[in-house]
């Protein structure tokens, strides 16, 4: 007999997600944890679409939320045009700034309540597979004790430095190229328009990525800034501390985040035999907006439902996994290969002629907007140098 | 003295995109700390660029 129907490995918001939807559907779930605690250290700057969070969130608890916006901002690099994405009331691209700390830790609560066993501050080490019984035996270790369980399923939901893939013969290691390196710092006592998301593009200054100021509540901020790392030329920490120097000399630091951001191409598959990835293991994050929450939210959710069908037909095997690829893909997969096409077409566009396409925006009153109809629209208005990512938008 | 690379525990946030994009199982976090595999360390770099406040330095 195994001992779990689903192992997870990572308790952020995808694994969380699985481990709370498996255990409401009567699966036998186990949810690791290699932390001490959930949630820390952020690695995120919290901004969530209002829209789709609503819609996987029938409760939301107002602790989750740091802050609402009603739109975004989006500055040239010249800084001499801003293109203004502000949310109709129906929520497009108006957002929510989490709280991760209370967000993440709220979920493992959920699925513990549900039925998931938990355990922090335990490392996976290890994986096998059960050739007889067709299931993988994880090894772990919490202090001194190294210990076995065996698994229908295996979730890796181990972010960024995911290693379940790797271990699972899944090559899910980035380049250069495929990595925004970023660095973030909670900021106090400063003055901006709070009631919206500012986003600032600069080849120069922030190679391959974008300034984000995003509102945390009365006068605080996730101030940060991701950079790819093939092509900046000093540390994401130099470039951002040149910008707060510039714009915020009386701001304090109440906290410093880093991460590193997947921005390639997606995954051709996120599934092997017994193994589905989920969230930023799975790479499932925009590579414009370098949003990751809802995809691994709503993939999460995906992952679930095929391991309970892959545990009532007794077959873990990729062939049955594989339709957990064709739900992601058929999904948000789609706007992640589009989103990439056109990052790829960004990162060739130096200063000027972003300034140029941000000129041509000017007049465009966007009051139902979202990120795909200003892109349309930029491209329209920017014929020649854009054209060929005309058939992305069709 | 043999080259290799060190983390310089002031500067690193265990944010994890060394792993990332680590091809050689070199890297790790165990906890809330970063640990370097010497023996797996072909020196290629690749988690130096990609470290967001450059912790990971080079010995020589």
């Amino acid at each position: 007999m195994t001992d779990y129907d689903i192992i997870i490995v990572g308790a952020g918001p995808a694994g969380s997600t699985v481990a709370r939807s498996a255990a409401e559907n009567g699966l036998n779930v186990l949810l690791l944890e290699k932390r001490q605690e959930i949630g820390v250290p952020v690695r995120c700057a919290e901004g969530v679409g209002k829209e789709k969070f609503n819609e996987i969130f029938k409760d939301i608890d107002k602790k989750w939320i740091s802050a609402e916006v009603d739109g975004a901002k989006v500055y040239s690099p010249d800084k001499k045009t801003e293109i203004v994405l502000s949310g109709d009331k129906a929520g497009n691209e108006a957002g929510y700034v989490l709280n991760r700390k209370i967000f993440d830790k709220d979920l493992v609560k959920l699925a513990t309540l549900a039925g998931s066993d938990l355990m922090v501050k335990t490392t996976a080490t290890g994986l096998k597979k059960n050739k007889d019984q067709g299931t993988i035996e994880l090894t772990m270790q919490n202090s001194d004790e190294i210990f076995t369980a065996e698994t229908k399923i295996l979730i890796g939901a181990d972010g960024i430095e995911s290693k379940i893939g790797n271990w699972a013969g899944m090559n899910t290691t980035l380049n250069l190229n495929e990595l925004e390196s970023c660095v973030q710092y909670q900021m106090t006592n400063i003055n901006f328009d709070e009631r919206f998301c500012h986003f600032y593009l600069s080849y120069e200054t922030i190679p391959g990525g974008y300034l984000w100021i995003f509102p945390k509540g009365k006068n605080v901020a996730n101030i940060g800034l991701g950079v790819l790392s093939s092509l900046s030329k000093k540390s994401p920490k130099e470039y951002l501390d040149n910008f707060v120097n510039n714009n915020f000399p009386d701001g304090k630091i109440i906290e410093i985040n880093a991460g590193g951001v997947p921005v390639g191409y997606p995954l051709k598959s996120a599934v092997n035999d017994n193994v589905m990835l989920v969230g930023d293991a799975a790479r499932h994050v925009d590579p414009i907006t370098g949003g990751g929450i809802l995809n691994a939210m709503i993939g999460g959710l995906f992952a679930t439902n095929i391991a309970i069908e892959s545990i009532n037909k007794k077959d873990y095997s990729v062939k049955t996994l594989k339709k957990y690829d064709e739900l992601w893909k058929n999904d948000f997969g789609k706007t992640l290969h589009r989103n990439k096409k056109v990052q790829e077409k960004l990162l060739t566009t130096d200063d000027k002629t972003l300034n140029s396409i941000f000129h041509s925006m000017e007049n465009y009153n966007i009051t139902e907007a979202n990120t795909k109809k200003l892109l349309y629209e930029i491209i329209k208005r920017n014929p020649k140098l854009l054209w060929d990512l005309k058939g992305l938008f069709v | 003295m043999e080259r290799k690379i060190n983390i310089n525990r002031y500067k690193c946030a265990c944010c994890g995109a060394c792993i990332a994009v680590c091809n050689f199982n070199a890297n790790e976090i165990i906890n809330t700390f970063l640990e370097i595999k010497d023996k797996n360390c072909t020196l290629c770099f690749s988690c130096i660029k990609a470290c967001p406040f450059r912790a990971i330095e080079l010995e020589e």
